[in-house]
């Protein structure tokens, strides 16, 4: 029974299906797994008892002779961003802590509607502010991959969704929920050798995610392969009307147009992706992943996006200013977190409130905000940067005139000792090197093991797609998939 | 057009005041502007609140068609520039009754640009000058909450009934110059929104509150440094700070001092306004496109259906009633100066035509005067409005019809319209059951006209002499002896015949 967690989203369902074990053994196995992994702190709430409850009405269902759901037999972690009724959401803060929703996400309910079920809420940075998962007010998540050189020094999972990475990574759930706004999917599936998908910004409805930044918030599925990712986002996908930038498109139908069959796309290679001093591990598998999708039978065109350099103090002005003002509500007034020292007025209380409920990142982010936003500054800074930002788009619309998809690396470099980049913001920052370019514009883009470093740590290669072609973004993870051969595994030390 | 002449007189000499409002009209809509709860005055506390309304995590803002309706229709009621392309702003700062921390408005692309309003100054002398009030701009954008702090002796509550309520800011340019003008623009845009529908007009209830900015300086002169009195609650209100805040100003300046750009507040029972806060303490509002929100992009369909929807408005109302009604122009402006009052006259009039079988033209007078004189009067007396007025206009024109057929005389219609009032009973069946029908028989006319000339012998002579004014007497005298009964017009021509 050990192995029902060593399988895919698509063996479980298919498995499931077959009768070739229940859905109670899988939930069973899956909690028995979050149970034994406390030492990883992946999660915020284990809730194996809504697992096991969806399984049941599974199992019940299958035995009625019910047509399966989608995903019934399927239990998945939620990252602990998405609202979810009748369980704490935190977003990883102080602020939140004991907050429990009297409702229930678009995205989660769209799970649990098709049949998954809950193991937990996922720990992250915090609301979703961080490259490390070091800013969750709950701990670090710490990854299950260690180096090589048998150092064993703790290291980061990626962020903002780390708990995500580490639990997939780990074998504690098949898959998991994400959101990205500059990278949390990517990075994160790229430090811990698995894939996560950002789809189109618009395809996953952000009604119940706590907002961090509006215009690049954007949820999408984290698993260990391509066809895992296509079959959840079919289901977190699809128009809804109680969000206003969400798409009135009909949901393709990924998992079955997935084909690694690439003959007749040009891949774009940017070259501004490849600065002087890149590290060499990082462009070897870059080069790997070239030829790799030229096997597949693409062809590959070298293509610019001038304003790349740009992109990062572009999203560092952006996603502040937005978050600076989206994390206003939290001021002790209704719910959550409330300071009030004795005879404090109401200033008072905002100020003692917001002291102790956000962690010396969100600040960092809401002073950064505040500050770009304020009288004065506000053309130099928030204009400037939607213009900037409008010529980062174009850059795509230029280059995806020569080619179909993009392929880079995932990050900078590979999983960092927990710690290590604490100290300097701008050093982790640069972490979103390569990721935030495609936020800005909005794009699908996709993380996907490329390899493993010296150390035995996994690297990452991202594909960027046009706007609403999802469907080659994921032919090509496939394509990478299949001659990657990407089969390491963390050991099991915790 | 004409320049007003209204001057403050100070040490120094005369001075001129110069006027902007910014009303704060409640957009009249079923649900909230970018939630679905509900918005009827008067609720329990916290009993219409949305989950977005009280900025839950992870809510979203998604705008009310009805609301922007609404508005864009009150762009067109005054002539102004539709922007098809608008946008939605947060305006950020904390306070307890805003729960997002943020207001969403419209800073940068309002919603209607540029429009205008004709006042009146004085609505019912039609020799009175108007004048044009340009319009800034109108934008939408969300109410706040209410803080309570008489629940409790050391706390304060929240209600958040208001809070996501549809609001219009109504911005005008800086273009009047006397208390009357800012009394008249105030009232003349009341009238129109409560035409369009867009707003109830009701001032007590909150549904609509003026930020008054005066400044004063020598005529001829650049403009001065202005304050600005928040939520003003009455036309009286609004006339009252202009007034006050103008001398205020003239004092200072005249001491010597220099007036404060400020926040003021007005408090009624002492009839002066208060420093609030000046511009140092000012917030830094930040103001940034709204992320959550998509830009507004109106399609022509959507502008030709609220134009189609749009009724006749005041201005053209009145003309209309002046030339092809034939109203004087007094009862033309007191008939259109409120939109019910139009309404229940109209009503009046279609019921009065069809059941005369005349054209509507051809009952106006007489309905607009029973409406403005005899069915005015009665709702004084008994202190009602015209809303909840016992006599509908369907029971009104059927009075106005037996007037008018000749089956009754005013003076019996006034007896008539009593009994209607009291009873509630129709004016048919009271001419009927009361025997109030007037009579044309002239030979019983005639006899009563025969005895009252005989009866009167000393005046017939004198009004052979040439004292006509008699004639008035001899009618009184008749229709006295006929009960009030006699058609007047029969009545005059056997009087006629006899004396002749």
């Amino acid at each position: 029974m050990s192995n029902l967690t060593d399988l895919t989203v698509a063996e479980i369902r298919d498995g499931f299906r077959a009768g070739d074990f229940s859905a109670r053994e899988v939930a069973q196995a899956f909690n028995a797994n979050v149970a034994a992994a406390k030492a990883l702190n992946a999660f915020i709430v284990e809730t194996p008892e809504r697992a096991l409850e969806a399984a049941d009405a599974a199992d019940r269902a299958k035995a009625a002779g019910e047509a399966p759901k989608p995903l019934s037999g399927v239990p998945i972690g939620m990252k602990d961003l998405f609202c979810t009724e009748g369980v704490q959401t935190t977003a990883a803060s102080h602020m939140l802590e004991g907050f429990t929703p009297t409702y229930e996400s678009t995205v989660s309910k769209k799970l649990w509607d098709a049949g998954a079920g809950m193991l937990g809420k996922l720990n992250l940075d915090q609301f979703a502010m961080g490259s490390s998962n070091e800013t969750s007010y709950f701990g670090n998540v710490i990854s299950p991959w260690r180096r090589g050189s048998g150092d064993n020094a703790a290291l980061a999972p990626g962020g903002s969704s780390g708990g995500s990475s580490a639990a997939i990574s780990a074998r504690l759930c098949p898959a998991a929920t994400g959101t990205d706004t500059g990278g949390s999917i990517r990075q994160p599936a790229a430090f811990t050798g698995i894939s996560g998908i950002k789809p189109t910004y618009g395809r996953c409805s952000r009604w119940g995610i706590v907002a961090f930044a509006s215009s690049l918030d954007q949820a999408g599925p984290m698993a260990r392969t391509v066809r895992d990712n296509a079959i959840l986002l079919e289901t977190m996908s699809g128009f809804d009307p109680k969000d206003s930038t969400s798409l009135d498109l009909a949901v393709p139908q990924w998992e079955a147009n997935l084909s690694s069959d690439l003959r007749g796309k040009k891949v774009g290679i940017p070259k501004e992706y490849r600065p002087d001093g890149l590290n060499a591990e990082i462009s070897a598998m870059w080069d790997r992943g070239i030829e790799w999708l030229k096997d597949a039978g693409a062809e590959v065109v070298e293509v610019s996006l001038p304003h790349t350099k740009y992109a990062l103090p572009t999203y560092y002005i952006i996603a502040p200013a937005e978050a600076s003002s989206n994390l206003a509500r939290y001021d002790g007034v209704r719910y959550g977190q409330r300071d009030l020292p004795d005879g404090a007025g109401l200033q008072d209380m905002y100020a003692a409130t917001r002291a102790a409920g956000f962690g010396p990142e969100v600040k960092r982010r809401i002073m950064i905000g505040t500050y770009v936003l304020s009288a004065g500054f506000y053309d130099a800074y928030y204009t400037q940067a939607q213009k900037v930002r409008a010529l980062i788009s174009r850059d795509f619309d230029l280059a995806f005139e020569k080619c179909d998809l993009l392929l880079t690396p995932t990050a900078p470099s590979a999983s960092f000792a927990l710690g290590e980049k604490q100290a300097d913001p701008l050093a982790m920052y640069l972490n979103d090197v390569f990721t935030v370019p495609a936020s800005l514009a909005g794009l699908p883009a996709m993380a996907v093991p490329g390899g493993l470093d010296a150390q035995g740590l996994p690297l990452g290669l991202q594909i960027i797609g046009k706007a609403l072609d999802e469907q080659t973004v994921l032919n090509a993870g496939l394509a990478i998939e299949e001659r990657a051969g990407f089969t390491a595994r963390p050991d099991k030390w915790w | 057009m004409t320049e007003s002449t209204y001057r403050i007189q100070g040490a120094t000499g005369e001075w001129e005041v110069v006027i902007g409002l910014e009303v704060h009209a409640q957009v009249t809509s079923q649900a909230k502007l970018f939630s679905g709860a509900a918005t009827a005055f008067g609720a329990e506390p916290n009993t219409q609140v949305s989950l977005v309304d009280a900025a839950m995590p992870g809510m979203l803002p998604v705008p009310n068609r009805e609301c922007i309706r609404q508005a864009v229709r009150t762009g067109m009621a005054i002539d102004a520039q539709i922007n098809k392309w608008s946008r939605f702003d947060r305006k950020n700062y904390f306070y307890a009754d805003l729960p997002q921390g943020y207001q969403i408005s419209q800073l940068y692309h309002p919603l209607v640009g540029e429009g205008q309003i004709e006042i009146t100054l004085d609505e019912k002398n039609p020799d009175s000058s108007t004048k044009v009030i340009g319009i800034e701009r109108i934008h939408v954008e969300q109410d706040a909450g209410k803080l309570m702090h008489d629940q409790h002796p050391t706390r304060s509550y929240v209600d958040l009934n208001r809070s996501g309520v549809a609001l219009m800011e109504i911005v005008s340019k800086p273009d009047m110059r006397s208390p009357a003008e800012a009394g008249a623009y105030l009232s003349k845009l009341r009238t129109i929104l409560r035409y369009v529908g867009s707003c109830d007009g009701n001032m007590d209830q909150g549904s609509m509150r003026a930020d008054v900015n005066v400044s004063v300086r020598k005529p001829g002169e650049a403009f001065g440094t202005r304050t600005e009195t928040k939520n003003v609650n009455s036309v009286r209100f609004v006339m009252a700070v202009v007034e006050h805040e103008a001398s205020r100003q003239v004092d200072v300046l005249e001491a010597g001092g220099k007036v404060v750009q400020e926040t003021r507040l007005y408090d009624p029972d002492r009839n002066e306004t208060r420093s609030m806060r000046s511009k140092e303490d000012a917030h830094d509002y930040r103001y940034f496109p709204d992320p959550d929100l998509l830009p507004l992009d109106l399609d022509d369909a959507f502008l030709e259906e609220c134009r189609q929807s749009l009724p006749e408005l005041p201005d053209a109302k009145r003309s209309r009633y002046e030339k092809d009604l034939g109203l004087s122009a007094y009862n033309a402006a007191t008939l259109t100066a409120d939109a019910d009052t139009a309404r229940w006259f109209e009503a009046l009039l279609a019921e009065g035509a069809r059941i005369q079988k005349k054209s509507e033209g051809e009952v106006a007078k007489a309905s607009a005067n029973w409406l403005l004189s005899e069915l005015y009067g009665a709702l004084n007396r008994l202190g009602k409005s015209l809303e909840d007025s016992p006599v509908g206009p369907e029971e009104g024109a059927e009075l106005l019809a037996l007037v008018a057929d000749g089956t009754i005389s005013g003076t019996i219609a006034k007896q008539v319209f009593e009994i209607m009032l009291e009873t509630g009973g129709r004016a048919p069946q009271i001419v009927e059951e009361k025997g109030l029908r007037q009579t044309s028989d002239t030979g019983a006319i005639e006899a009563a006209v025969a005895k009252v000339l005989a009866e009167n012998g000393d005046k017939v002579e004198q009004y052979r002499a040439g004292k006509e004014a008699l004639f008035g007497f001899f009618v009184g005298q008749t229709m006295k002896a006929m009960q009030g009964k006699a058609n007047p017009q029969v009545v005059n021509e056997l009087i006629k015949k006899a004396l002749s």
